[in-house]
C-alpha cells in the first residue's frame, strides 16, 4: 500500500515547476518556436503555452522541439491574444510558428479598430 | 521602455527621429538609451528632469530615464529662473539636463545635477554597447511613475501629474498599431516636451515606426518648411499653431508663392489642447482638401487622448445641411474603445442622454494622481475631470471648457464656449472670449472680448458691438448675451494655446463693478 501511495505523487512534478503567475509585465519565452510575450492583462496561476507546450520564463533555453501541428498558426510581433473571457491578454514581442494558448484552448488575436494617429 | 526595445527589435534599422538621411535609428536610439540609463543611475538622482526644448536628448533621456526606473519630468524652459528653480528644487535630488547655453540657470541649487545636453548627447553617442548587451532591467509590471508633468498652475501652485509605466503602455497599445507606419512615414512634433501631447507623440510614433522630426520653436514659417523639406506626412498641432498656419498658407495663396499644392505630401493633421475656432478648421479644411483631420480630446491626468473625432467624421460635419450634424465639427468625436465617457451632474449622477454635465472617464490609462497627493479617482476608477460637456444621441463628445470658467449671470449657469462658438461665426470676428466679471444685481456680467479681422484681410468685413450682441440674443438665449463687447488686439494664449481666462479677467476688470461675489 505505501507503495502504491508514492506511485501516486505525480504531483512531485507539478511541485517542482508550478504553473506560473500571470502578472502583468510578467514575460514568457515559448519552449519550441522564437515567440516572446509580455502578460499585459493577468488571471493569477496559469498554463500559458506556445505551440501545445507550457511557456518559460523569459530568461529559459527552449528544447520541446517542433509546435504542435494544432498549435502552429504562428503568432505576430506586435498583436495582442487574449482567452474567450477576456481575462488574460499577452502581448506578442517577438513572433514565432506557434499558437498561443491557455492550456488546450487557443488564444484568440485581438483586432483593433484602427485609429487615426492623434500625435 | 518595453515600446523602444520592440520598436528596435522590429524594425531597428528606420530611423527613429531627424532626417532620413543622418537621423538616429531605432537601434541607435535604443543604445543611447541604454547608455543614458547608467549614466542617470550613477548619479543618486530620483527622477531625470529636462528644462530645454525639442532635440534628440529628448527621447533618449525619457527612455534612458525609464531604463533606470526613474521618472521623467519635462520642465517649461520659459518660465523664469525663480520658478524653475523652485520647481526643481520640489523633485530634487534630481538631474537636470539643460540647453548648453542655459546651464548657469539653475546654478545654485543643491541635490540638484545639471547636465548640459550637448556634452551628454556626445557622451552617450560614444558609449559602448557592453559585453552580452544591455541588461533589461528595467520596470516590467509598470507601478513605476514614468512621467512627472506639471500643470499650468492656473490655480495656485502648479501639481505634479503621475503618469505610471502601465497608463502609458494602456494608452498605446490601445491606440496605436505596433509597426502601422509604412516606412516613408514622418511625423512633425512642435508641441513643446512640458505638454502631455510632445510625450505621447514620441511614445505613439515610436510604437508605430514613424520617423519623428522636431521643431524646437514654432513658427508658421518653418513648420511649413519642415513639412515640404522633411516630407512630413502626420502632424499634430494645438489651435494657435493651427490658425498662424491657415494664415500662412493663405499668405502664400495670396502672392502667389505656394506653387503646387500647399502640403503634398501631408496625409494626417491631428489638432487639439485648446479650444478650436470654428472658421480656422473650417479654412484649414478648404485648403488642405487631402489631408485628414484630427481632433483629439484629452488631458494630462489621462495620458493624452480619451476621444477623437476622425477624418470622415469632419468631412461629414462639414458637408451636412443639418446643423446637429455640423456642430459635430465642433465637438471631441467618439472615446477611444478603451474609454468610457460618463457624464455626471454636481452630485456625481449620470445625467440623461443630451444634457450637460462634468465629463468623466475611465480606462487603463486614466491616472488621475498627482504627487504627494490621494488618487483623484473615484473607487468605481472614474476622473473627474472639471470639464464640461454633453454626448449627444450619436455619441459625439462636446466639450463646453472647464467647470471653474462658468460664468453664474443671476443664478443661471453660462458656458463660455457656447457664447464664443457663436461669435466666432461672424466673418469679422477671427477670436472671441466671453467671461464673467462681478456684478452686484447679477452675480456675474457677461464680458466679451473680441479680436476682429484686419480691415485689409480677405473677409473686408466689419461689425459693431450691437449687431454682435443682437447675433448671440438670436443664436442663444438673451440670458446668454454679452452686457458689454470688448474689442481688443488679441488674446492672451499660453505658448501651448490655452487661454488664459485670468489674465483676461484681470485686463478687463474695469468692465466689472468691482462687487465682490
Amino acid at each position: 500500500m505505501v507503495g502504491d501511495a508514492l506511485e501516486r505523487w505525480p504531483d512531485d512534478h507539478a511541485q517542482e515547476s508550478p504553473m506560473p503567475d500571470m502578472k502583468p509585465g510578467s514575460r514568457f519565452t515559448s519552449n519550441v518556436c522564437t515567440t516572446e510575450v509580455i502578460v499585459v492583462r493577468g488571471v493569477g496561476e496559469a498554463d500559458l503555452r506556445c505551440g501545445g507546450s507550457s511557456m518559460l520564463s523569459a530568461d529559459s533555453i527552449p528544447d520541446g522541439g517542433p509546435p504542435d501541428p494544432d498549435a502552429a498558426a504562428g503568432t505576430l510581433m506586435g498583436k495582442r491574444y487574449v482567452d474567450a473571457d477576456d481575462t488574460l491578454e499577452v502581448l506578442c514581442t517577438k513572433p514565432g510558428d506557434g499558437s498561443l494558448g491557455l492550456g488546450d484552448v487557443l488564444l484568440d488575436l485581438k483586432e483593433a479598430k484602427p485609429l487615426p494617429a492623434s500625435d | 521602455m518595453m515600446l523602444l526595445e520592440m520598436a528596435a527589435g522590429g524594425f531597428g534599422d528606420r530611423v527613429a527621429v531627424g532626417s532620413r538621411d543622418g537621423g538616429l535609428t531605432f537601434q541607435q536610439l535604443f543604445d543611447r538609451a541604454g547608455a543614458a540609463a547608467g549614466r542617470f543611475r550613477a548619479g543618486g538622482a530620483e527622477v531625470v528632469a529636462m528644462a530645454d526644448v525639442s532635440s534628440t536628448a529628448l527621447p533618449i533621456s525619457l527612455f534612458g530615464a525609464a531604463w533606470a526606473d526613474l521618472p521623467f519630468v519635462p520642465l517649461n524652459y520659459r518660465l523664469t529662473d525663480s520658478e524653475l528653480s523652485a520647481l526643481a528644487a520640489r523633485i530634487a535630488p534630481a538631474i537636470v539636463v539643460l540647453d548648453p547655453e542655459a546651464t548657469g540657470r539653475l546654478a545654485d541649487l543643491g541635490d540638484v545635477v545639471v547636465l548640459d545636453r550637448q556634452a551628454l548627447l556626445d557622451e552617450l553617442a560614444e558609449a559602448l554597447v557592453p559585453d552580452g548587451g544591455w541588461g533589461t532591467d528595467w520596470d516590467m509590471a509598470g507601478e513605476g511613475t514614468a512621467i512627472l508633468l506639471f500643470t499650468s498652475g492656473t490655480t495656485g501652485e502648479p501639481k505634479a501629474a503621475m503618469l505610471r509605466h502601465r497608463h502609458l503602455v494602456s494608452y498605446v497599445l490601445g491606440s496605436v498599431e505596433f509597426m502601422g507606419a509604412d516606412e516613408d512615414e514622418a511625423a512633425l512634433v512642435s508641441v513643446p516636451p512640458y505638454h502631455v501631447a510632445g510625450m505621447a507623440a514620441l511614445l505613439s510614433n515610436v510604437y508605430a515606426g514613424r520617423r519623428i522630426v522636431q521643431l524646437p520653436t514654432f513658427d508658421a514659417g518653418s513648420w511649413v518648411d519642415l513639412v515640404r523639406t522633411e516630407e512630413v506626412t502626420s502632424a499634430m498641432v494645438v489651435p494657435t499653431m493651427l490658425t498662424r498656419i491657415v494664415e500662412h498658407l493663405d499668405a502664400e495663396l495670396a502672392n502667389g508663392s505656394s506653387g503646387n499644392g500647399a502640403l503634398p505630401t501631408l496625409r494626417s493633421l491631428a489638432y487639439g489642447g485648446g479650444k478650436m475656432p470654428r472658421p480656422t478648421i473650417e479654412r484649414a479644411l478648404q485648403l488642405l482638401p487631402e489631408v485628414a483631420f484630427v481632433n483629439a480630446y484629452g488631458l494630462t491626468e489621462t495620458s493624452s487622448t480619451v476621444a477623437l473625432l476622425g477624418p470622415q467624421e469632419h468631412r461629414d460635419a462639414l458637408a451636412s445641411d443639418d446643423e446637429a450634424v455640423r456642430a459635430r465639427l465642433g465637438s471631441a468625436g467618439r472615446p477611444l474603445p478603451a474609454i468610457e465617457v460618463s457624464i455626471r451632474d454636481e452630485d456625481g449622477t449620470e445625467v440623461a442622454l443630451g444634457l450637460p454635465g462634468e465629463i468623466w472617464v475611465r480606462g487603463e490609462q486614466v491616472s488621475g494622481e498627482y504627487r504627494g497627493q490621494a488618487p483623484r479617482l473615484t473607487a468605481e476608477g472614474w476622473f473627474p475631470t472639471r470639464d464640461g460637456g454633453r454626448l449627444d444621441e450619436a455619441g459625439f463628445l462636446h466639450v463646453t471648457g472647464r467647470i471653474d470658467d462658468v460664468i453664474v449671470k443671476g443664478g443661471q449657469n453660462v458656458s463660455p464656449g457656447e457664447i464664443e462658438a457663436v461669435l466666432v461665426e461672424h466673418p469679422a470676428v477671427v477670436d472671441a472670449a466671453a467671461i464673467g466679471l462681478p456684478d452686484r444685481q447679477w452675480g456675474e456680467r457677461i464680458v466679451a472680448a473680441v479680436v476682429l479681422a484686419d480691415a485689409d484681410s480677405t473677409s473686408g468685413a466689419s461689425v459693431t458691438a450691437e449687431e454682435l450682441q443682437e447675433l448671440v440674443r438670436s443664436e442663444l438665449r438673451s440670458n446668454r448675451t454679452p452686457d458689454h463687447v470688448e474689442f481688443v488686439a488679441a488674446l492672451p494664449y499660453n505658448d501651448t494655446g490655452k487661454l488664459l481666462r485670468r489674465v483676461l479677467r484681470t485686463e478687463l476688470a474695469h468692465f466689472g463693478d468691482g462687487s465682490t461675489e
